[in-house]
């Protein structure tokens, strides 16, 4: 490859097709399309789940079915016919996971595919992980560990039987269930998830991670992940997703709630590859997730995203700085091609003094996708020298693709400050020529301009999901990134 | 009875004093059509959001003030830049004041929006561009249905105007509450260039309303310098539309002087209709009390190789609230387009709110566009540095209010409106010192 251009790039970006677009054939018990009442008894039934957790599920629903979807977002789509999902699926043979061997082969397999080895994990990484298959966990490892410390890291379903009293205490505090619309499909029919709890002055030994992955066809995902760090503890928490290849479009909802009490920190981190659609923008995930974070005292709640896949993103993880001192950051980086439609950013609602937050956003945009920044940055009368820095930063490779920031600053005390900046630019040639005067060839240029563009926000992730998320930016920007 | 109901049942008393058999008649008919449907704006349209009409609506305006009040020269010099030699067009009561006007024939058009309608010798040119760069939206439509007065500048081709043109529009509150429908046409053809100072004013503590509409026709290598002085009662409120179109290399700024009016919307559009086009729009806001100012701006970029510039400062103090919308559209055959938004704000009192979103949408890639929002405080040190050496505490947050502002003074090409302005920020803070140091 002698001569390899900035169209060159594109036009390998826009041909790339899905490289984990495989489907496992699993049995699934799936139950029939619809909503109603009933569904969501059944489901709360199936999960044999205590009376509350029944009544708080049809509150939720019975509030969802008076909202309306939402239309702000800046994408356009054709909307998902609630009528016409299954709202429960789960494999049929559910292991026991003390020991690796009566894992399904099946699953296994899938796995690999992904490029998680259980065992390898086990022995080099140091990672526990909760690998999600269809709404429910079928392998929970490094429990023990976990377990001598205190730590409780397990799938919300079982917690809500091992430990009703933490979960009801602290489920839906941060993100209620009349929050949105999609948050409320979610509180009615969320199958399963994470719930993580880290005990008074625990520092967590380990990344705790959890894979996420839709499989069976026609079904959406509805995960539901708490995570409480108490006081003076910190944690780190690993997500990433990765779908096989669909025609129909796919509803994904997530709801994920952090509650950091005083002096803790939690670290929140996502990959996200969900099926894009194929280069003609047919199928895809649509992804509309809502992610809030609570910070009390002194505490902390770091996001960083990687967003590579899903046909449509609708995600603005947010923090609300309650506590004096507490600390919020956003570092987040999407990727669009094709016809990707990503609405992303964030929220940093400083109510309490001292309070700081951070927002780091860098968006890439190629073939005829849409990338979208919006943000609210909101600081309340209260909050006395509050502090505020955003930067939101594009990249465009082409003229059929946009780029757009909407940025919400609302500030009501003087002692704040706020900066907000943002640019828009393409790959200059000045820096391509400066690369190639010396001896640095223009796919290498491109390389480390694309890298060095993102590398704020890539520094942001821990070890372990670094070679991850470095995994699925080359699958984007394959020919790109060295 | 609400505002809009009244003003829609007295559309028909408005047509008694037009001739509803011509080609404008039609426009404007269409246009009352539109407003009775979309009413006026409330806050959950999202150009709306942090701007409530509610409470100056609730005003009893009298629509049509009935007869020419005239006012002395000597009460209303002030508000004039005097100190220059100026064409004007000033209107008392939404009519015209022949008395305090200087305007002209020779070789440029500098009269009257009402004759520029009727007149058969002005019909090319409102044919061409009367209501033809405006948005149909609510409060722009209201103003075409009842457009009728305002002024009009027609300078031809290879004319540079030799002074300023000032609009003035005085009320002079006999009636309690006055509402008001300006509507102004400027056309400035090829290598022309024309300055204009325009200016609302209330003569009594009386409520108004004031819904101006401006259309701006810049054509290829023309260039207009448009300064907006607003400094009203704090009685008076202000919404301003102003859409300006742009040809080949011209250049069209826009500097609007936020000190005064209870509430102020200031909707500025842009529209860049040819390559190589330089728009600039900047703005000072200093206000205190319950005073509200909104700057909705758009850049629309249409055509490769333009630039645009906005700076806006704004000061608040007390309760006051500020808003900031900018937003800058980069259409995808509009590449090697730089375009660059600034908005810096000082929050002094615990109560002052500033609300702003600029945004940016792009959809081309060989652009250059950045903006950049802070918010913040005045520095201590700098504030201490000069106490040490004996300026008082006033007089030193005066001199960094001044500096602060002072990049969009800068560019103001008329040395008597940039004193003027200079003045009226001292006076605005409360000191007694020239800044021209």
């Amino acid at each position: 490859m002698s001569k390899y251009t900035e169209d060159d790039l594109r036009e390998e970006l826009e041909t790339k097709e899905y490289e984990y677009g495989f489907y496992t054939d699993i049995e699934s018990e799936t139950f029939a399309k619809g909503l109603n009442e009933d569904v969501v008894r059944a489901i709360s039934k199936k999960k044999n789940e205590p009376k509350w957790m029944t009544d708080w599920r049809l509150e939720a629903f019975r509030v969802w079915s008076k909202m309306e979807e939402p239309e702000w977002a800046n994408v356009s789509y054709k909307k998902p016919e609630f009528q016409e999902i299954a709202y429960y699926s789960a494999p049929k043979q559910k292991p026991k996971l003390n020991n690796i061997d009566e894992v399904d082969p099946d699953l296994l397999a899938t796995f690999e595919k992904l490029g998680i080895s259980l065992e390898e994990q086990k022995r080099l990484a140091n990672v526990a992980v909760d690998i999600v298959v269809d709404s429910v966990s079928v392998a929970t490892t490094f429990k023990k560990t976990l377990g001598e410390k205190g730590i409780i890291f397990m799938p919300i379903s079982e917690a809500i039987q091992e430990h009703p009293e933490l979960v009801k205490k602290y489920l839906g505090t941060v993100v209620p269930t009349s929050d949105n619309f999609y948050a409320a499909l979610n509180s009615a029919v969320f199958s399963d998830g994470s719930f993580c709890y880290i005990p008074k002055g625990v520092r967590c030994p380990m990344e705790l991670s959890t894979y996420f992955r839709i499989n069976e066809g026609g079904t959406g995902q509805f995960e539901r992940t708490l995570v409480v760090a108490d006081k003076g503890s910190f944690v780190s928490y690993l997500e990433g997703c990765t779908a096989p290849s669909r025609d129909e479009n796919q509803l994904h909802a997530a709801v994920v709630e952090l509650i950091a009490l005083d002096d803790a920190e939690i670290k929140y981190s996502t990959v996200q590859n969900w099926y894009p659609g194929n280069n003609e923008g047919k199928g895809g995930v649509y992804n509309f997730v809502t992610k809030r974070g609570l910070c009390e005292t002194n505490a902390k709640i770091s996001w960083t995203q990687v967003e590579t896949g899903s046909a449509i993103t609708w995600k603005y993880p947010s923090c609300i700085l309650k506590g004096n001192n507490s600390v919020g950051e956003f570092y987040s980086i999407a990727v669009t091609n094709n016809y990707q439609q990503a609405d992303t950013g964030t929220k940093m609602i400083h109510l309490g003094k001292n309070t700081k937050s951070t927002i780091i956003s860098k968006g890439i945009s190629a073939g005829k996708s849409q990338n979208s920044y919006r943000g609210l940055v909101q600081i309340n009368s209260r909050a006395e020298n509050a502090r505020n820095f955003s930067q939101c930063d594009s990249l465009l490779m082409g003229n059929k693709c946009g780029a757009h920031t909407f940025p919400y600053i609302e500030v009501k005390n003087k002692t704040a400050q706020v900066e907000h900046e943002a640019t828009t630019s393409k790959i200059g040639e000045e820096q391509l020529f400066y690369c190639n005067q010396r001896g640095i060839d223009t796919e290498k240029a491109i390389a480390l301009i694309v890298n060095g563009f993102s590398k704020e926000v890539l520094n942001k992730l821990p070890m372990e999901f670094a070679v991850e998320a470095q995994k699925l930016l080359e699958i984007s920007l394959e020919g790109s990134v060295g | 009875m609400d505002l809009k109901e009244k003003i829609i049942s007295s559309y028909v008393a408005f047509e008694d004093g037009v001739n509803i058999n011509s080609d404008i008649h039609e426009i404007r008919t269409e246009a009352f059509q539109n407003f009775e449907k979309l009413g006026f704006p409330s806050k959950k349209l999202e150009a709306w959001k942090y701007t409530s009409l509610n409470t100056i609506l609730k005003e009893d305006y009298s629509i049509f003030p009935d007869k020419e009040k005239s006012i002395n020269l000597a009460d209303v010099k002030q508000y004039f830049i005097h100190d220059i030699d100026t064409y004007k067009v000033i209107f008392i009561d939404g009519k015209y004041s022949s008395f305090l006007s200087e305007t002209t024939h020779d070789s440029i058009d500098v009269c009257l929006m009402s004759s520029a309608l009727t007149k058969a010798k002005y019909k090319p040119v409102i044919e061409n561009y009367f209501n033809k760069i405006a948005k149909q939206d609510n409060l722009t439509s209201l103003n075409t249905a009842f457009s009728k007065e305002g002024a009009y500048i027609h300078i031809p081709k290879n004319t540079e105007v030799e002074k300023p043109i000032q609009i003035i529009n005085f009320t002079t509150g006999t009636e309690a509450a006055t509402m008001l429908q300006p509507r102004n046409l400027i056309v400035v053809e090829q290598n022309a260039h024309v300055q204009i100072i325009e200016r609302h004013q209330s003569l009594t503590e009386n409520a108004v309303l004031t819904n101006v509409v401006t259309e701006v026709y810049a054509d290829r290598h023309s260039t207009v310098d448009f300064y907006k002085i607003q400094n009203d009662h704090i009685s008076a409120s202000l919404v301003d539309n102003t859409f300006i179109e742009q040809q080949s290399e011209s250049v069209v700024s826009v500097h609007t002087f936020s000190f005064g009016g209870n509430i102020t919307r200031n909707n500025l559009n842009f529209y860049q209709k040819g390559e190589h086009i330089d728009s600039i729009l900047k703005g000072i806001t200093i206000i205190e009390g319950k005073q509200h100012v909104d700057h909705h701006t758009l850049v629309h970029h249409i055509e490769p190789n333009c630039e645009s510039h906005q700076d806006y400062k704004g000061i608040f103090d007390e309760r006051a609230t500020g808003v900031f919308n900018g937003k800058v559209i980069v259409e995808k055959e509009a590449q090697k387009t730089n375009a660059y938004q600034k908005n810096n704000n000082v929050l002094v009192s615990d109560k002052s709110t500033i609300n702003a979103k600029p945004q940016l949408e792009i959809f081309a890639d060989d652009v250059k566009c950045s903006h950049g929002c802070t918010i913040g405080q005045l520095d201590e040190e700098a504030l201490f540095y000069m106490q040490q050496r004996g300026i008082g505490i006033k007089e030193a947050r005066a001199l960094l209010m001044y500096a602060f502002a002072n990049t969009v003074l800068e560019s103001v090409k008329i040395p008597e409106v940039k004193d003027r302005i200079t003045r009226l920020i001292a006076n605005k803070l409360n000191v007694n010192i020239g800044f021209n140091i």
